[in-house]
């Protein structure tokens, strides 16, 4: 493998060589414009499959030997269940059990719970994964430890990956709250029911194969069938696939916290003075607990005014459904749901309708939903005086964090990000983040309890703040701030070591993560 | 041997553990543990060193268990287990933030104090940022006995380190006679107010007005005190108290100890306190001082506590304690002047200013007479709306009467 490392577009240095494989460097917004025609998969025939549309095997094991599970493969998995995802860590129980070995892991996500499979990075069962890094995996991949280059990408950068090519998935492993013998399925129906599907569109239509587990087996048809089994192989039922309850997650309770809530209010404050909010605008706050605070917000300013948004987009909840339900918004465009009310309001509402990363984020179509959202909320670990941000590390250098949709959010028309000015003694506003995510060009307001950033390229906004009383700073007042409370960091330590790379949602590599010193 | 200060465990953040072990004919040994260590390890060392080395303590070996905690904790934890090791009269003192000099009218606005438990650093990093009226550092009934010693260092370390944006700086200290000794941890510091808690006698007040002039090292007339009555015979000798010294400004009410003394409980609808709140609010009108409510203890009830509010007000209360900075927008929002209250104001401040115009020395308005204090608290209606932004400044350009 080659060492060699060439500045981008942003003025990081990056390789040209992922796991043996080429890579782009990043080269600007809008720059990257790829020719040709997107990746196929195989042509499969119907003789090939039951007439009868009967596809069920007896065990998980079964449908991955007759998929033709096999040293090196990509396995993906999603994480429509969250922490109560017991898919992925079954997927691996059954290669372990196989003596299969070196295998990519590409999940659209990864949570706490998959802590589970560092036996498996350990023991060599998975190389590597390209994916998000949360929790104990992030750190796992932070200290060296993974035998590979992580690869970590958006949602929208997940489906260009898997057209264009750069990802060929062999074996997709599709957990389902419901599905049929033939693998028509569903999120919205079944005690293991967490919503939609949409991460798992991509992998049904282009992975070589498909497999659907679900604990609960109905009949065909399913109905809906948000993954069609005319793209699936196999069908399996287990016992379980998911723990219902952690299939809620934390992050989707409203903050307690107050200097919290008063950022969200800022923020709120912040879109009502500059007309963001207008009747038939559109948003999308994330699942944090800031995000969704903000939400509240914008519902009391809306009634206030008595006006509505046109759409919202999600990660839904019971509070976004009771703005629908309300008819303070009129659709959701879901992309991810996080609660039961969620669950229950896109089985029953027609005003509540399912996204995938192809409709909301894709890079290869002939464009997506992005663009269109008037404001969307988003979180960081930090920001630069640039307004360049991070979402995958911490400023100890840590990967903790996936991207999920954070950089094609930046798409939307006004990106606000609502962060503490410092958590604990940690800084959030650096001289240069410590992993770039999202070029500063795309982030136009950073929202902190102790003032209001604004974007120079954004004069609309600068001059429409005028007068409002809100306490608009730089960010360098803001750093300077958050540094005298906290004192100026010293910097951590990496070895050359390159542990993952960041693409950007093109698929160019906008930045790599080091190795993580440790301490002595 | 060891002494231990501080906290640490899940849930504690921006806070540290200290122990210290004296180890005889030793060197100096930091056992360093931080979340936050590999941004600032080296600069936790450098203070643990400097303080140290200014109370010449060297022989010990010094553990931090440290979550984020910001350098004027980590100096008062390292104090409390130094000055419990060693005797000394030496203070380590960080620099007074420019900021924090100044000053606090008597009869500024005190419509919102927020309670920080005084061993507690976490909460009082961002307290200033709520705008509420006044900050209280409490040392009294948030802190655990076995904590009051601490917790004296870090109330100390607050009012020099922590910047409270233009808030009036209050300490309420312990039951006298305890709360003496806190005294000299807070007077020569920048404090604006102290709390005096448990207030029977008006003997009380002047012990406190009498140390505090003896920290200055001149009678008191820099510090302004708040009594609190808190049971059946605080209440009895409000007036006495509320006039027991020049520097009191206002009187405060605490209603959980005062239900308990006569043998009741508190209630929503609050008959059982209504002649206490009546007599405090009495008292203090009477001493031309500010009558000060209780603090409302439910503070996810925003609904429940707007309706406090509004019967506060019309008890005549100046203002109350917040438990939670959530609390304190709803409390200025039903406190503050509303329309009804600002218009009226409006109509006798044009009344007055017309008088005076056309010569008149008698005002009226609405064939009533009015008199000068009616006219000072219509301005001071006025001064309270345009602050909060409720009228413009010059409302008068507007004003059609």
């Amino acid at each position: 493998m080659t060492n060699e490392l060439v500045k981008n577009a942003a003025g990081r240095m990056v390789p040209v060589e992922i796991n043996g494989k080429p890579a782009v460097p990043f080269m600007g917004v809008g720059k990257y414009h790829p020719q040709g025609n997107r990746y196929a998969p195989r042509i499969p025939s119907n003789m090939d499959y039951p007439a009868d549309g009967n596809k069920l095997v007896p065990s998980l094991k079964e449908a991955l030997i007759r998929a033709g599970l096999r040293d090196g493969m990509t396995i993906s998995t999603h994480h429509h269940f969250r922490e109560g995802d017991l898919v992925a860590n079954m997927v691996f129980d059954c290669a372990s059990e196989l003596g299969i070995k070196n295998l990519c892991w590409f999940p659209s996500a990864s949570f706490s719970c998959h802590a589970y499979l560092l036996k498996y990075l350990d023991d060599g069962t998975i190389s590597h994964i390209e994916g998000s890094m949360n929790g104990p995996l992030g750190r796992y991949c932070s200290e060296g430890k993974m035998r590979k280059t992580a690869v970590l990408r958006s949602h929208g950068g997940r489906y260009q990956a898997i057209q264009d090519g750069d990802v060929k998935i062999d074996i997709a492993v599709i957990g389902a709250g419901c599905a049929d013998a033939f693998g028509n399925a569903n999120g919205v129906n079944g005690p293991s029911a967490s919503g939609l599907l949409g991460f798992a569109v991509a992998d049904a239509q282009y992975a070589n194969q498909v497999i659907v587990v679900t604990d609960n087996l109905v009949p065909f048809p399913c109905i809906p069938w948000q993954i069609q089994g005319n793209y699936v192989d196999f069908t399996v039922k287990v016992d379980r696939v998911g723990i219902p309850e952690k299939i809620v997650s934390g992050t989707t309770e409203v903050t307690r916290s107050p200097d919290r809530l008063l950022i969200a209010e800022m923020t709120a404050q912040f879109c009502d003075v500059t007309g963001i909010i207008h009747d038939g605008f559109s948003f999308q706050a994330g699942a944090g607990g800031t995000a969704l605070s903000v939400g509240n917000f914008f519902a009391d300013i809306m009634r206030k005014k008595g006006i509505k948004a046109r759409f919202a987009r999600g990660g839904s909840n019971k509070y976004l459904v009771q703005m629908l339900e309300e008819n303070l918004v009129e659709y959701i465009l879901d992309g991810q749901t996080f609660d039961l009310e969620g669950v229950r309001s896109i089985r029953d509402n027609p005003r509540h309708v399912m996204t995938s990363p192809f409709t909301s984020y894709n890079y290869h179509s002939k464009g997506n939903f992005a663009g269109m959202v008037d404001v969307v909320i988003l979180g960081a670990t930090e920001v630069d005086l640039n307004f360049n941000a991070n979402v995958v590390s911490h400023s100890d250098g840590y990967l903790l964090h996936g991207i999920g949709g954070w950089q094609n959010c930046l798409f939307g028309k006004t990106v606000i990000l609502p962060v503490p000015l410092f958590r604990d003694r940690i800084p959030v506003i650096r001289d240069e983040v410590t992993t770039l995510c999202g070029p500063g060009e795309l982030i136009d307001v950073i929202i902190t309890e102790r003032g209001i950033a604004i974007n120079p390229l954004r004069t609309d906004l600068l001059e429409k703040v005028r007068g409002s009383g809100l306490p608009v700073k730089t960010l360098r007042q803001l750093k300077e701030e958050a540094e005298a409370i906290c004192g100026i960091p010293q910097k951590p330590l990496f070895t050359d070591k390159i542990v993952a790379a960041i693409k950007w949602v093109d698929g160019t590599v906008i930045d790599v993560v080091k190795q993580v010193k440790s301490e002595k | 041997m060891e002494f231990t200060a501080g906290n640490h465990g899940a849930g504690v953040r921006s806070d540290c553990f200290v122990r210290l072990i004296p180890t005889p004919d030793q060197d100096l040994c930091i056992d360093l543990k931080s979340k936050v260590g590999s941004m600032y390890s080296e600069s936790i060392r450098d203070l643990c060193r400097n303080v140290l080395k200014f109370f010449g303590v060297e022989q010990v070996k010094l553990e931090l268990d440290d979550s984020g905690a910001l350098p004027f904790t980590i100096a008062a934890r390292l104090e409390a287990v130094i000055t419990k090791h060693i005797q000394t009269d030496k203070e380590y003192l960080l620099p007074m933030l420019p900021q924090n000099l100044y000053s606090t009218a008597r009869d500024m606005d005190r419509v919102t104090r927020l309670y920080l438990p005084g061993n507690n650093p976490k909460l009082m990093i961002n307290a200033g940022i709520y705008g509420s009226h006044g900050i209280i550092l409490d040392l009294e009934d948030s802190v655990a006995p076995e904590k009051k010693y601490e917790a004296r260092f870090l109330v100390r370390n607050a009012l020099r380190s922590v910047d409270f944006h233009g808030a009036e700086r209050m300490v309420r200290i312990n039951q006298l006679p305890a709360g003496l000794e806190d005294l000299k941890f807070c007077i020569p510091h920048g404090v604006h107010l102290i709390l005096i808690p448990k207030c029977e006698h008006a003997t009380q007040v002047l012990q406190t007005d009498q140390k505090i002039s003896e920290i200055l090292g001149r009678k008191n007339d820099a510090i302004h005190l708040m009594p609190i009555i808190e049971n059946a015979a605080g209440v009895m000798n409000a007036y006495e108290i509320a006039r027991a010294s020049e520097n009191v400004v206002a009187l405060a009410i605490g209603l959980e100890d005062y239900t308990a003394d006569i043998g009741t409980q508190r209630t929503p609808e609050g008959k059982e306190t209504f002649f206490a709140r009546s007599m405090v609010v009495n008292a203090a009108r009477a001493a031309n001082i500010q009558p000060i409510d209780s603090v409302f203890p439910d503070i996810d009830d925003m609904e429940a506590l707007k309706r406090n509010v509004l019967e506060s007000k019309a008890l005549g209360f100046a203002g109350m304690g917040c438990i939670h900075p959530r609390q304190v927008p709803v409390i200025h929002e039903n406190f503050l002047p509303d329309e009804a209250d600002t218009l009226k104001a409006k109509r006798i401040v044009a009344a007055f200013e017309k008088a005076k115009k056309d010569g008149f020395g008698v005002v009226a308005l609405d064939s009533k007479m009015i008199d000068l204090p009616v006219v000072n608290r219509a301005l001071r209606t006025i001064e309270r709306a345009v602050r909060a932004g409720r009228i413009p400044k010059d409302w008068r350009d507007t004003y059609d009467q």
